[in-house]
């Protein structure tokens, strides 16, 4: 079982590069939504089966595969957003600093002082790997929205490091993280329909000059 | 063994065309025709093979030792990979490297010769040649690294007859990534539809037919043969990664193997109909993925 989630982690990491050399946004969308379902499915493949687990498992899928991809596909409506992600650096170099970061996060996880049984697994490289794609996706980006789906990666990495310290922290952290996680883009939802309406644009470099020109 | 190595030689020298007829009707059955018969290939070598060559005053021996120097360098290339279970004809520590440059030696010279024509649209082609190759070389280099350290030996015979069913299960999401990144590897190398079309002569997109426009006759015949040569040499390395079959019996393996290489030609085929060509600003998109797909498969064998 524990094979499994590590091929999993795999098939996590390969989303992260999907999602830094794709141009289209509902394609990003779509990708983050998949990830958000492959990591609701992890929890049950490491830990025994309880109630509790399965409610937190339900949970995270239709949150992170259903009902966030809905809130951003609206927003995406609403504002009537072009369909290019539009990166302030281009794909190809996106793609190639994502993968010095996933590397780094190999070496990096190496050097941590991880307990033994940790030691061998994925979930710490993947984790860091996917926080850095977090970090790249929000930071190229321009277009608002492309920085929530940023957000929403970063949230997944957490989300991968917190499922080594499930027995020392309980599930209802992850579901109250998850509760702000809906909040937070919820939020952003309603801000990009606010800047749409009153700028005409969703690009936040544009957002720093005074007037518009 | 005597009969063994004769029946190697013998399948590496003619079923290439095979691939490609078999390629082509597959194209044609998705498209609803009845298609060019199966030995076609062979037909068209025959017929270039008859007629006599034209030589533009303009170029000098580099245009004559292009096609000859790419098939030598293929065909010794193609001598030291094992196909499916059985060893290659030539292994030594380290002829991996060997390997890679044979190709980068037939590529060089081919591009030479497409220069050596002066004319502007070939050296066009050579051009966008040479900088898809820059990004095909590391996918090859790094799936090459990630079998030595999984095989832990340095010959392509151990590393290309390693992989089996129980690796699959041990490792399979390094297994994936390799021949994800080797099939997309294979389809630039032979500029096959997702890069490059093989079946237009006359086209501003085009890569690989435009540099060989002005070879005729005799010449054009080892350039084709050397061209389907290739992709049965790069087809019998996917396909001991990705199809391992292994049996005891060294006839039912060379069945196997030869039943492996018309299903990999079938995949071409489908992926050919199925696709259309790439625009050329995506083309080094889609080689540095894969690129990041094989570094991304030797990063989980190494750490």
């Amino acid at each position: 079982m524990i094979s499994l989630a590590d091929q999993l982690l795999v098939l996590v990491m390969l989303i992260n590069f999907i999602m830094l050399g794709t141009s289209r946004l509902a394609f990003a969308i779509r990708a983050v939504a998949a990830q958000g379902v492959v990591l609701g499915i992890i929890p049950g493949l490491i830990h025994p089966f309880s109630g509790h687990l399965l409610v937190i498992t339900v949970s995270m899928i239709v949150a992170k595969g259903l009902f966030i991809p809905w809130l951003i596909n609206d927003a995406v409506r609403k504002a009537q957003i072009r369909r290019e992600v539009e990166p302030f650096i281009g794909y190809v170099p996106t793609l190639i600093l994502g993968a010095v970061f996933t590397t780094l996060a190999f070496v990096f996880a190496q050097k941590l002082p991880l307990a033994p049984e940790h030691r061998e697994l994925l979930f710490v490289p993947a984790s860091l790997a996917t926080l850095m794609t977090g970090f790249l996706l929000l930071t190229t980006r321009k277009k608002a929205i492309s920085q929530v789906i940023g957000y929403l990666v970063l949230e997944n990495g957490i989300f991968i490091f917190g499922l080594l310290l499930t027995e020392a922290m309980p599930f209802m952290v992850e579901a109250a993280a998850l509760l702000d996680l809906l909040v937070g883009v919820f939020v952003m939802g309603i801000v990009i329909n606010h800047i749409s309406r009153e700028f005409s644009s969703v690009d936040t470099s544009r957002l720093q000059a005074l007037r518009e020109e | 063994m005597i009969a063994s190595i004769l029946l190697h030689v013998l399948i590496l020298l003619l079923m290439p065309p095979l691939l490609l007829g078999v390629i082509n009707k597959t194209k044609a059955g998705f498209a609803g025709r009845l298609g060019a018969p199966l030995l076609q290939p062979y037909y068209d070598l025959a017929r270039l093979m008859r007629k006599g060559s034209v030589f533009s005053r303009t170029t000098t021996w580099v245009f004559r030792a292009g096609p000859a120097v790419t098939l030598a360098a293929t065909l010794v290339a193609s001598l030291l990979i094992p196909l499916g279970n059985h060893p290659a004809i030539i292994s030594f520590n380290g002829d991996m490297i060997l390997f890679a440059y044979l190709f980068g030696l037939a590529r060089f010279f081919t591009t030479s010769a497409a220069l050596d024509t002066g004319s502007s649209f070939e050296g066009m082609g050579a051009a966008r040649e040479v900088t898809f190759a820059c990004l095909v070389e590391p996918t090859m280099f790094f799936i090459m690294v990630t079998l030595a350290r999984m095989s832990k030996s340095l010959t392509l015979t151990q590393m290309l007859t390693y992989p089996s069913f129980d690796v699959w299960f041990v490792a399979g999401a390094t297994m994936l990534l390799l021949v994800g990144a080797l099939f997309i590897a294979l389809l630039a190398e032979n500029c096959r539809i997702p890069f490059d079309d093989p079946n237009t002569h006359l086209e501003l997109t085009m890569i690989h037919e435009v540099m060989v426009l002005d070879h005729s006759g005799p010449a054009f015949g080892i350039i084709l043969y050397a061209a389907a040569l290739k992709l049965f040499v790069l087809g019998a390395i996917f396909v001991n990664l990705a199809l391992p079959f292994k049996t005891g019996n060294p006839f039912i393996n060379w069945a196997v193997f030869v039943a492996d290489m018309f299903m990999l030609a079938v995949l071409i085929g489908v992926v050919e109909s199925v696709m259309a060509r790439l625009r050329l600003v995506r083309i080094p998109q889609l080689l540095v993925a894969a690129t990041i797909l094989s570094a991304f498969a030797m990063l989980l064998i190494v750490r």
